[in-house]
Parts: C-alpha cells; sequence; structure tokens
C-alpha cells in the first residue's frame, strides 16, 4: 500500500467533523474521494498532511507511520497535497512559486524540473515572470499543480482540481492528471464532478458528513445508481 | 545654502542606521507576525558589545571586524531568544507577543547596566573616517558620508537577498501565507529563526555602526524603539523599501524640525506621521492586512452582571478596604492610596483592551495628562482642589479625543504602535517645555487642601473614587454602548453591516479610558505632591498593561485585582532589590508564557471547571450573554 488511513477523526474546536475514516491507495493508483460540498474531503486532505490540530488515528505512508509528523516533514517524506483554495503566493512570479516547492529528488520517483513542468502546462511556460495574482484562475491551478509537483512527491492528494474551471480547461487539466499518473505517482483526487472523476480515476470513495459511505471501484459504482444519486449531486 | 545641504547630509547619515532597525523589525514581522519589542534592545547590545569588541579585540579583529562580530554575537542572542521564548507564543495573541518582547527589554537594560555599569561609554572614532569633509565652509564627518552610502548598499543586499536567493523566495512566500509553505515541504522552525536571526543581525549591526558618533547608555533602547516605530507606521510594517523612505523622512523632518521649532522637533514628525495615516492607513509602502486574529475573546467563559451575592461580597471587600485606616499606620495608608489610584488606571486601560479590543502601549499619556491638568490648574491658576480635580482630567480627556482620531483608524500591532509613539510625543513635549512643565524638574508643591490632607482623609477619597470609577465602567459594559463596542470588537464588518458606526463607538470608549486615566492621574499629582514626565512615560503605561493582563484580559474587572497584586509586588520588590527591571521582566514573561489568562481569569477556569453544568442552568443562561 502507497498510502492507509485508519480511524482518521477529526475536529474544528468543538466540531466533530470526520469520523472514523479509512482510505487505501495503491501503487501508481488514482484514487477519487467523491462527496458534496462540506462532506468532509478537503478536511480529510488536510488532516492527512497535518494541518488540522485536532486529530487521531493512523496515516501510514510507503510503510512509515507518519500520525505525529509535522506537516513539512511529511511533505518531504514524497506525500504532495495541493490545496482546493489554490493559495499560490500572489507577490511571486510564476518561477519563484515553483522554487518554494522544489524539494531534492527522490530515489524511484519521477524528477521534475520547471522545464518539465512548462511543458506540462504550456500556458505556465508563457508567463514565467507573471505574478501569481496576475493569473486566471485555471492558471492558478495549473501553477498549485506544478508547485507541488516540484516536490517530486511519490502520492499527490488533489483537492478538487476542476472546481470553477471552464470545460477547456478541465480537459487540459485531465489529459496533464493522466500524463502525472502515467509518470508512475499516486493520486487522490476529491472531487464533487462524478464525470471528471470517472476519466482519471481506477476506485472510488464516498463520503458523507464525515462518513466514508462507499468504496470500490468506478464500474462497482456505476452499478450502484442509488448511492450515486443518494450521496452525489449530479 | 552650504549649511542646509550639510544638515540634509546630517539627517542621510541618521537615517543609515533607523533604516537598518526598522527594516530587520519590518523582516521579523513579515514572517513572524510579531512586533519585535526587544528590538530596542538588541540595537542597544550590538551598541555595547561592538564598544567592548572595538576597545579591548582591536588588535586581534580590528574596527570593523569588532563591528561585524558584534552584530554576529548579538543575532545568536536572538537565535536563543527565539527558540527558547518566542517559539511558544507564534500562535499568542500579538499583545502578547508585544509584552513579552517588552519583558525581555526590561531585563536587558538592568543586564546592560550590570555589565557595562551605568555610565555614558564613549566609542571610537571609525579608522579612515576620523575626519571632516570641508563643504563650502561647512564641515562634515567623513563618518557621516560613510553612513549614507551604507543605507543604499544595505537597502541593495536586501533586496538581492530577498529577490534572488531561495531562502529570499520562501521568506516572501511565507510572510504571505506561512501554512502553505509548510504545506510544500519547507520546515517553518528554521525559517522563522533565520530571519529573526537576520533582523537581530540588522538591528545589533545598526547599534554597533552608531558608537563612532553618539554615546552608548543604557536608554538606548526605547529611544530607537520608538523612532523605528514611527517609521514603519509610516512607511507601512513589512515593507523594506518603506522602511528605508520613513527612515529617510523621519531623519530629515528631525534634522530640519530642530532648525524650525528647536525645542519640539518632535512634533512635525508627528504631523506627517498622522497625515500619512489618514491618506494610508496602512503606511506609505505596507498592504492593508487582511482582518486582524481576533483578541482574546471570551468564548469560555460568558460575561454577565454581577449576581446579588457578589455584589454583597464587593461591598463587604471595600468596606474592609476602607477600614484600613483603623489598623494602618501613615505609610500603609500611603500606599494604600497609590494602589486605589493604580486602580482606577488599570481599569481604564482594561476597559479599553477588554471591551474595546485596543490595546494601548501609551495609555500613560492620558494618566500624566489628567497629572499635568490638575498641576497646572493648582499652580498656575490657583483652582481649588475641589475644581481641579473636576477639570484636571479634561486634559487627559482632551489629548484622549484628539489622539483617538487617528489610533482608532487602526488596529491590533498599529494601534499599539501608534498610541506608544503619542505617548512618547506627549513625554517629550512635557521633558522639553521647559517654561511651562518645568522639564525633568517637574511642577512641585501640588498639595491636597486640608480637607484631604490627611493620609486617611485622602486614602478614603482615593478608594471612593476608584469604587465610583469601576462601578460607571462596568456599567457602561453592561449599556446598549458596551455591547456596541463588543460587537465591533469581536466582528467589526458585522457590527457595521448591523448599523453600528465602529469607529465612533471605538473613539468613544478611548476617550472614556483617557478620561478615566486622567481621574487616576490627577489623584497622583495630589498624592505625590508634584508631578514629573514620568507620568507619561512608557515604564507606566507597560505597568498598567501587565496590571490588566496579570488581571486578564478575558475577564470583566480582572484589572481591579491585577492592579492590587502587580502595585503592592513592584512597592515591596523596589523597596527590596536594585534589579527591579530585571525581576519585573522575567515576571512579565513568565506571565505571558505561563498563565496568558491572568489571575482573575485562571479562577473563573477553576471555578467553572468545579461546579458542572448541572447547576441551575436556565436561570444563568438567561443572563448569560455570549460574545460572538
Amino acid at each position: 500500500m502507497k498510502l492507509s488511513v485508519h480511524d482518521l477523526n477529526s475536529h474544528y474546536g468543538p466540531a466533530h467533523i470526520l469520523f472514523d475514516i479509512a482510505l487505501e491507495v495503491g501503487e501508481g493508483e488514482v484514487v477519487a474521494l467523491l462527496g458534496r460540498n462540506g462532506a468532509g474531503k478537503s478536511t480529510t486532505f488536510r488532516s492527512i498532511v497535518g494541518l488540522v490540530a485536532q486529530r487521531t488515528g493512523r496515516i501510514v505512508f510507503e510503510g512509515r507511520d507518519v500520525s505525529d509528523a509535522p506537516t513539512h516533514a511529511i511533505v518531504r517524506s514524497g506525500l504532495g497535497y495541493v490545496p482546493e483554495e489554490r493559495r499560490i503566493f500572489t507577490d511571486l512570479t510564476v518561477e519563484e512559486n515553483l522554487e518554494v516547492g522544489r524539494q531534492p529528488v527522490r530515489p524511484n520517483t519521477p524528477h521534475w524540473t520547471t522545464e518539465k513542468l512548462f511543458a506540462l502546462f504550456p500556458n505556465l511556460g508563457e508567463m514565467r515572470g507573471r505574478p501569481g495574482g496576475r493569473m486566471s484562475g485555471g492558471e492558478q491551478q495549473m501553477l498549485t499543480i506544478a508547485r507541488t509537483l516540484m516536490g517530486n512527491p511519490s502520492l499527490v492528494l488533489l483537492d478538487e482540481p476542476s472546481e470553477g474551471l471552464s470545460p477547456k480547461i478541465v480537459e487540459q487539466m485531465i489529459e496533464a492528471i493522466l500524463t502525472v499518473k502515467k509518470a508512475g505517482v499516486s493520486i487522490v483526487v476529491s472531487e464533487q464532478n462524478l464525470h471528471f472523476a470517472r476519466l482519471i480515476s481506477d476506485r472510488a470513495y464516498i463520503i458523507e458528513r464525515g462518513r466514508i459511505c462507499f468504496s470500490g471501484t468506478m464500474d462497482e459504482l456505476d452499478a450502484r445508481p442509488d448511492i450515486r444519486d443518494a450521496h452525489l449531486a449530479l | 545654502m552650504a549649511f542646509y545641504i550639510v544638515q540634509f547630509l546630517t539627517g542621510l547619515a541618521s537615517a543609515a542606521s533607523l533604516f537598518l532597525v526598522a527594516s530587520g523589525l519590518s523582516i521579523i514581522f513579515g514572517v513572524t507576525r510579531i512586533v519585535n519589542f526587544a528590538h530596542g534592545a538588541f540595537y542597544m547590545l550590538g551598541a555595547y558589545v561592538a564598544f567592548t569588541l572595538t576597545e579591548q579585540f582591536s588588535g586581534a579583529i580590528g574596527f570593523w571586524g569588532g563591528i561585524v562580530v558584534a552584530a554576529v554575537i548579538v543575532a545568536l542572542i536572538g537565535v536563543l531568544v527565539e527558540m527558547v521564548l518566542l517559539r511558544r507564543i507564534y500562535h499568542a495573541p500579538e499583545l502578547f507577543q508585544l509584552l513579552a518582547t517588552f519583558g525581555l527589554t526590561l531585563m536587558v537594560e538592568d543586564l546592560v547596566v550590570l555589565i557595562w555599569g551605568p555610565s555614558d561609554l564613549l566609542g571610537r572614532r571609525a579608522p579612515g573616517f576620523r575626519g571632516a569633509v570641508d563643504f563650502f565652509g561647512q564641515n562634515i564627518p567623513s563618518y557621516d558620508l560613510f553612513l549614507i552610502v551604507l543605507g543604499p548598499v544595505v537597502l541593495g543586499i536586501l533586496w538581492l537577498l530577498f529577490q534572488r536567493t531561495r531562502w529570499g523566495v520562501l521568506v516572501r512566500a511565507a510572510t504571505q501565507d506561512r501554512d502553505m509553505v509548510a504545506a510544500l515541504g519547507v520546515n517553518q522552525k528554521w525559517l522563522f529563526t533565520s530571519v529573526f536571526a537576520v533582523g537581530v543581525f540588522l538591528a545589533a549591526l545598526g547599534g554597533a555602526l552608531q558608537i563612532p558618533r553618539d554615546a552608548v547608555n543604557h536608554a538606548l533602547d526605547l529611544q530607537i524603539i520608538v523612532d523605528v516605530f514611527v517609521v514603519v507606521v509610516i512607511g507601512g510594517l513589512g515593507s523594506i523599501v518603506g522602511a528605508f523612505v520613513a527612515a529617510v523622512l523621519v531623519s530629515e523632518l528631525n534634522a530640519f524640525g530642530i532648525l524650525i521649532f528647536p525645542k519640539i522637533s518632535i512634533i512635525l514628525v508627528f504631523l506627517v506621521m498622522a497625515a500619512v495615516l489618514i491618506v494610508r492607513p496602512w503606511g506609505l509602502f505596507g498592504k492593508q492586512e487582511a482582518p486582524a486574529r481576533r483578541t482574546p475573546g471570551l468564548t469560555v467563559n460568558p460575561w454577565r452582571p454581577l449576581t446579588s451575592g457578589e455584589r454583597l461580597a464587593a461591598i463587604a471587600a471595600l468596606a474592609l478596604a476602607a477600614g484600613l485606616p483603623l489598623v494602618g499606620g501613615n505609610y500603609a495608608l500611603t500606599v494604600g492610596s497609590e494602589i486605589a489610584i493604580f486602580v482606577i488606571f488599570a481599569v481604564s486601560l482594561h476597559f479599553l483592551m477588554a471591551v474595546g479590543g485596543l490595546a494601548s502601549f501609551g495609555h500613560a499619556a492620558y494618566f500624566g495628562l489628567g497629572a499635568y491638568g490638575v498641576a497646572l490648574l493648582a499652580k498656575m491658576a490657583g483652582l481649588p482642589m475641589i475644581v481641579c480635580l473636576l477639570l484636571g482630567p479634561l486634559l487627559g480627556c482632551l489629548g484622549a479625543a484628539v489622539f483617538g482620531v487617528f489610533a482608532v483608524q487602526l488596529s491590533g500591532v498599529y494601534f499599539a504602535m501608534l498610541t506608544l509613539a503619542f505617548a512618547q510625543i506627549v513625554w517629550s513635549i512635557a521633558f522639553q517645555w521647559v517654561a511651562v512643565t518645568g522639564g525633568d524638574n517637574g511642577i512641585l508643591g501640588v498639595w491636597p487642601e486640608r480637607w484631604a490632607a490627611s493620609p486617611s482623609h485622602f486614602y478614603w477619597l482615593s478608594i471612593g473614587i476608584a469604587a465610583l470609577a469601576v462601578i460607571a465602567l462596568r456599567i457602561i459594559v453592561f449599556s446598549p454602548f458596551g455591547y456596541a463596542l463588543r460587537a465591533t470588537r469581536d466582528s467589526p464588518l458585522r457590527g457595521e453591516a448591523i448599523g453600528i458606526d465602529g469607529k465612533r463607538i471605538q473613539w468613544t470608549a478611548f476617550v472614556i479610558a483617557g478620561t478615566v486615566a486622567g481621574i487616576a492621574g490627577a489623584l497622583f499629582a495630589y498624592l505625590k505632591g508634584s508631578v514629573f514626565p514620568d507620568s507619561l512615560g512608557i515604564s507606566l503605561s507597560v505597568d498598567a498593561l501587565v496590571m490588566v493582563l496579570l488581571g486578564g484580559v478575558e475577564t470583566v474587572s480582572g484589572g481591579v485585582v491585577g492592579a492590587i497584586v502587580y502595585k503592592a509586588l513592584n512597592i515591596w520588590l523596589v523597596s527590596r532589590t536594585d534589579l527591579s527591571k530585571l525581576v519585573l521582566g522575567a515576571f512579565i514573561v513568565l506571565i505571558v508564557v505561563a498563565f496568558p489568562k491572568g489571575i482573575v481569569g485562571m479562577l473563573e477556569t477553576i471555578r467553572n471547571r468545579r461546579r458542572p453544568k448541572l447547576s441551575k442552568p436556565a436561570s444563568l443562561t438567561s443572563r448569560i450573554e455570549t460574545a460572538e
């Protein structure tokens, strides 16, 4: 297993958000985490990388227990995280944004350079010196993904990459994600858009009100329209 | 003409050190969000260490080596401070961070005297820059020319550091979004430590470079920090270019202000600062911050008026206090009066901080204005005491009304820095306007009239007024005005959305707090029989802050307890040790790190834990109004 999460429980202040979340991701696999707005997708990701202070449970990444590791150590061990709100550094140029994400090469994981990433996202290559604040939403989304890949991760948590993007950009995004997958990077992608998820994922989990309520292959999900209709807004 | 050019060049030379210190403060604030009050102390340490190195080790490392090594040594001390102290309080409210670093400043002041002695030290001239350059008949020290060149050179080096190195990119990224930098695998801890080291290095270098120009003494820290606060408020906190431009501006204003208003040149700086704040509240090169972190709010223990039982207890305590003349001698009564006066002062600041969410670092200004008001009325106009007591505090009220207009434009650390600068300006006026205020000699002979002259009568007067002040402020807290003020504190935007004019409400609270502080000052003038500029000084402002913090900033009347405990402790401490600043500073740091809720806050927490919810919840909830 690349990543396995057991009994993950998270709180924000007095509010209990996640209940006994269990997830598994295999080597080179793309897994979708599906659910409505507010179901707990982002909190799950934030909890895995240690950005939620109050959480319990066990997170094992590449055989190592990282439950108690600080965020930067988890990320450095090869678990990349692309946040939902993009959070690019608006004062920094495209190249500087990538520089923040740069980490040393890791054995057995694909090595990304700015040139490779500009080939993956040609738009970015045309605006290397532009400050992040003066980019479109789609360009910013590409930049966040590229920035995380600069850390040469072996697994990426991708939080709602298609949110708010035009269909044309979504197509580019799908192509890019498939390229990353082909390079051997495992991906967990959270999505509300089932169509988008189906094009890139091998398996899916559905999360609802902080609980995992379905787990299976995409075909198994298609065989259960009741579950799909109950938990996903289409 | 040549004279003005020389004056201009002198101003530029002074700007160099100011820029170094201010840019260090800005860099540290940008990443850690801490306004490092101890920056002045590091500046001073830089000067002292450089003095020792250039005097005693100049054979080994030379003068310039001594300057650089001094800055490195102080930077290492800074690293130690960051790792031991600041790492514990990065998530504390900004007020606590300011206070902790202020405590550090106090400790350094005493330590410096312990190590280097109390007298001024005159440093060496810099080799190669001993002479002066003739400029159309005017002399310019060649060292000044060196400093004039150095400023832009350092600015350039910093620019390269931030634009062209990976470290600089990480620092700029962290200035914008610390968590995201961590989520990209960067260890924030070491980034923060390195940033702090660079900032302290700049401050210490600024201090070390001053030794050929000025004598080194143990009051340098407060002098420079006030100037630096003015610089970063004008230039914009977090901007290095802003620090440079504002440092030049302030230094030139000082250089030429002396020609125009020889005694009170600081007024010119103040006028410019006020103008900048009106046009650009975040400074010339600053950016508007996202709404600041909430000041210590009260989510755990909602406020409520006293129950009838608690009221009886308060009255009993007051009656007990009123009985002091039966058992205590004159000394005890004088101490008692002083404590009562400080209760008034502390509750006025507590009102501003806890209810208004505005942490003033210059509250002594209004205390001192009240005291000077009384002294001037009594000595110059010869008015009777009761009239003086009624009119004197109006000077505090007036001062608060004027400064408040500017202060409430800002919030958080900007507010704290601005109020501190205001207080320092009032202090310099009192210090320098000798004709009216007597300057350092103060105004003497302000004695109470016969009806209040005996210690017991004055004591009763003091606790009577203290009780009235506490009651009046409590009534305000639970009045519609108090609700509006708390709404503005907790969420200015939501307050505006329901029709509360937040700035006006905050201004009113500022004036109320200033007036009450003025009342305390008025009584203080009569208690001491004199007024000195100390009554406006920073240390008095900080005393008040510590009292509030000690009492608990999340409480309604914690200031009362804080004032009694702190003042009693302080009077006892000063009588026992010469190192009162060292002990006091350590005490402040300890409170911030270990007891951030204060005495009353801690008692309330303990009581709430002991008494679970089952006890009469219905009757309680009807009275409780939550803060959110």
